[in-house]
């Protein structure tokens, strides 16, 4: 069973129909037992960073997340949600990865919205993957280049578009939304 | 780089996708769920589906078809028509749309765009404007094109900007269903006063004009109907001439 944390974050059907068409079935939850019992666990994602990191707080979500042993997915706001803190309505994030969350200057349009290359990819999600494919991005904040950098785009200024460190996986991208180059990063995160 | 977005729409009438010459003589264009599941195999950007109906009958059929295509397809996926409160996007959202149109509802009551932003986030209002050049203006027009508002496009594009829109569909009525073209001058304009993405829409005849527009206004995207239904573009064949003339595409 795959665990897709629940939190007032938008989308969170996209996610489930996306495993849904690869095979796996994803079980919406925000009860702790359920997730720290699933085999993976994805936090998808997109709103506001500190109205969810509140919504977190209140369920107790934000310590379940951090105590997660097994593979886990965070995804466009749940990536930046595991940083440590976001420009967006400064706030104090997770803390997962050593990198803050910036806002783009609005030297392009923002938000980064529509299909976009990588600079560089490296790491088992990127099985498959080719540079010059293209995936799927919607944001308007940023994760800066860091140690757990694991892919890069570049959008008005190189970003972190993937994260990794020991269970915890995460990118910029929709991959759920990103036709079959998403799909096959997603089925490299579920065979982990 | 970022790429620019081909994104076919889809216009749903009493749960079957129509499409009309300037807005009206509607006639039938099949089975959306059919319609969606091949723009996806053809490489379409992005789905875009627009209830023009949206009466209150027909709301429970346009949550069910939202469901329906939303499981069966990989790519972003925004949903307009009759949208006019929190409630309604969060309905959509459900069933699995990634955004949500808005247009005449945000003119009578432009608060809306910022109550959507902030409850689901500015990525998830595309705020749908149809324009009109008359009388040497050009003028927002509501009601599916049928009602004339005193607002300025420009004007009000800033303003939906300001209130929190993560995009603009931009339509020129005048152009639209005539495949002379999109509305190169209107498009330019609302893509230079906004800092948002914009997505030129109405008038797409050939692949030329795709080619026109991107490289001559700022638009990211470009949107169509008609030529994509009836198999007029195909699009791997319109994503393959815009690389040919070095336009940035997936």
């Amino acid at each position: 069973m795959i665990a897709i944390i629940k939190y007032n974050a938008g989308n969170i059907k996209s996610m489930q129909n996306a495993l849904h068409r690869l095979g796996f079935e994803g079980v919406i939850t925000d009860d702790r037992a359920t997730i720290l019992s699933a085999e993976k666990v994805i936090f998808p994602g997109v709103g506001e960073a500190s109205t969810a990191m509140r919504h977190l707080k209140e369920r107790g979500l934000d310590e379940v997340i951090k105590s997660v042993t097994q593979p886990f997915l965070g995804i466009c706001l749940g990536l930046q949600l595991m940083c440590n803190k976001s420009e967006e309505g400064n706030t104090s994030c997770l803390s997962i990865f050593d990198a803050d969350v910036k806002q783009f200057p609005p030297k392009d349009k923002v938000p980064h919205m529509g299909w976009n290359n990588f600079e560089s990819i490296q790491g088992e999600l990127f099985k498959g993957i080719d540079k010059n494919d293209d995936v799927y991005y919607v944001h308007s904040y940023y994760a800066e280049l860091n140690n757990n950098t694991t892919a890069v785009c570049n959008y008005i200024s190189p970003f972190s578009a993937a994260l990794k460190k020991d269970n915890f996986y995460a990118t910029q991208f929709h991959p759920e939304k990103s036709a079959g180059v998403g799909a096959q990063i997603l089925r490299n995160f579920l065979e982990l | 780089m970022l790429k620019k977005r081909i994104i076919p729409c889809l216009d749903i009438k009493d749960g079957r996708t129509v499409k009309g010459i300037n807005f009206v003589n509607i006639k039938d264009a099949g089975d959306p769920i059919e319609l969606a599941k091949r723009y996806v195999e053809q490489g379409a950007d992005e789905l875009v589906f627009l209830d023009i109906t949206a009466t209150v009958e027909y709301r429970k059929t346009l949550i069910d078809l939202v469901q329906r295509i939303a499981a069966e397809i990989n790519i972003p996926f925004t949903v307009g028509g009759g949208i006019s409160s929190v409630e309604d996007v969060r309905n959509l959202i459900k069933a699995g749309a990634d955004k949500v149109s808005v247009n005449s509802s945000a003119v009578k009551r432009p608060e809306l765009i910022k109550e959507i932003a902030q409850e689901f986030g500015n990525q998830c209002v595309v705020v749908a404007i149809d324009t009109k050049f008359e009388n040497g203006e050009w003028k927002v027009f509501v009601n599916g094109g049928r009602t004339a508002t005193p607002l300025k496009t420009v004007e009000w594009a800033k303003q939906t900007e300001r209130l929190g829109a993560g995009e603009i569909l931009l339509t020129s009525m005048n152009n639209d269903g005539l495949k002379n073209g999109f509305a190169i001058d209107i498009t330019n304009q609302v893509a230079k006063s906004v800092n948002i993405p914009v997505i030129a829409s109405g008038g797409a005849g050939s692949k030329q004009h795709f080619h026109e527009v991107f490289e001559q206004t700022g638009a990211t995207g470009g949107l169509a109907a008609t030529v994509f239904h009836y198999g007029e573009i195909p699009i791997p064949e319109l994503k393959a001439y815009l690389k040919t003339k070095q336009i940035p595409i997936r």
